[in-house]
């Protein structure tokens, strides 16, 4: 079964919800990630995402086993919009279906987390200016002819986004 | 020997192409991230990066051989 995919079209949460369902489960909790007008000071447009899908959907079936086995929950989606996408338009939907609410929002809370962190997906942003920009890409690397970038902060960030992870969810 | 190599992305971009099969004598994908930076004068150190080889992650010193996919992996962004 495929508890982490891509879709190329709008993400249908009514069929995906149905996925969830289960006569010992009191409830379920989604989440839906959507496009926003703006991204560090730049007025958004639109956005476009692309994943390395081979590699993308063995990572994401990999968190939603792994919150499956964290948490004491029934059953976990989480689908991923790829492709270009308006404003508020959804780009992620994650849902977990449990006894109680609680490990429901906290295996929720946890797959999404994950996925934004680990799974091979990328978006580029374009601006009002008319320019565009690959998130968490372009501001920690000097673009060709410039010799300087735009400060350590984003080279900060982007380490702790990327490189402080446990060796062991990637081995 | 032979390598694939496949581009995502700022990667793909920056290369102007999103596959090609490469000659190369590069041994690991460090020695290979290397060759193509200098090539395409990729804007992000390897220190930024992920490495997969055929479609799982893989370590930057692992030893290639003869028909591996590579794919470099630029920070990623989804959600």
């Amino acid at each position: 079964m495929m508890r982490f995919r891509f879709t190329q079209t709008a993400i249908d949460t009514i069929e995906a919800r149905r996925e969830l369902l289960d006569l010992g489960a009191g409830g379920y909790v989604s989440f839906e990630g959507w496009v926003r007008d703006h991204n560090e000071g730049q007025e958004v447009t639109r956005l476009e995402y692309e994943a390395f899908q081979e590699l993308a959907v063995k990572e994401g079936e990999r968190i939603v086993a792994d919150a499956l086995r964290r948490f004491p929950v029934k059953h976990a989606l989480c689908i991923h919009r790829i492709g270009s996408l308006a404003l508020s338009d959804m780009a992620v939907w994650v849902g977990v279906s449990s006894a109680h609410r609680g490990e429901a929002f906290d295996a929720c809370r946890f797959i999404i987390d994950e996925v934004k962190h680990r799974v091979p997906i990328w978006k580029k942003e374009h601006y009002r200016s008319g320019d565009s920009g690959w998130v968490n890409c372009e501001r920690c690397a000097a673009p060709p002819g410039h010799t300087h970038g735009h400060g350590h902060e984003h080279e900060h960030d982007h380490e702790l986004e990327h490189h402080d992870e446990p060796a062991a969810s990637h081995s | 020997m032979q390598l694939k190599i496949q581009y995502y992305a700022l990667m793909r971009e920056q290369a102007g192409r999103s596959e090609e099969t490469l000659e190369t004598s590069s041994a690991t994908p460090a020695d290979l991230y290397g060759e193509l930076s200098t090539r395409y004068r990729f804007t992000l150190t390897r220190e930024q990066l992920k490495v997969a080889v055929n479609a799982e992650f893989s370590d930057w010193s692992r030893r290639l051989t003869a028909g591996d996919a590579v794919v470099f992996i630029p920070p990623v962004a989804g959600g």
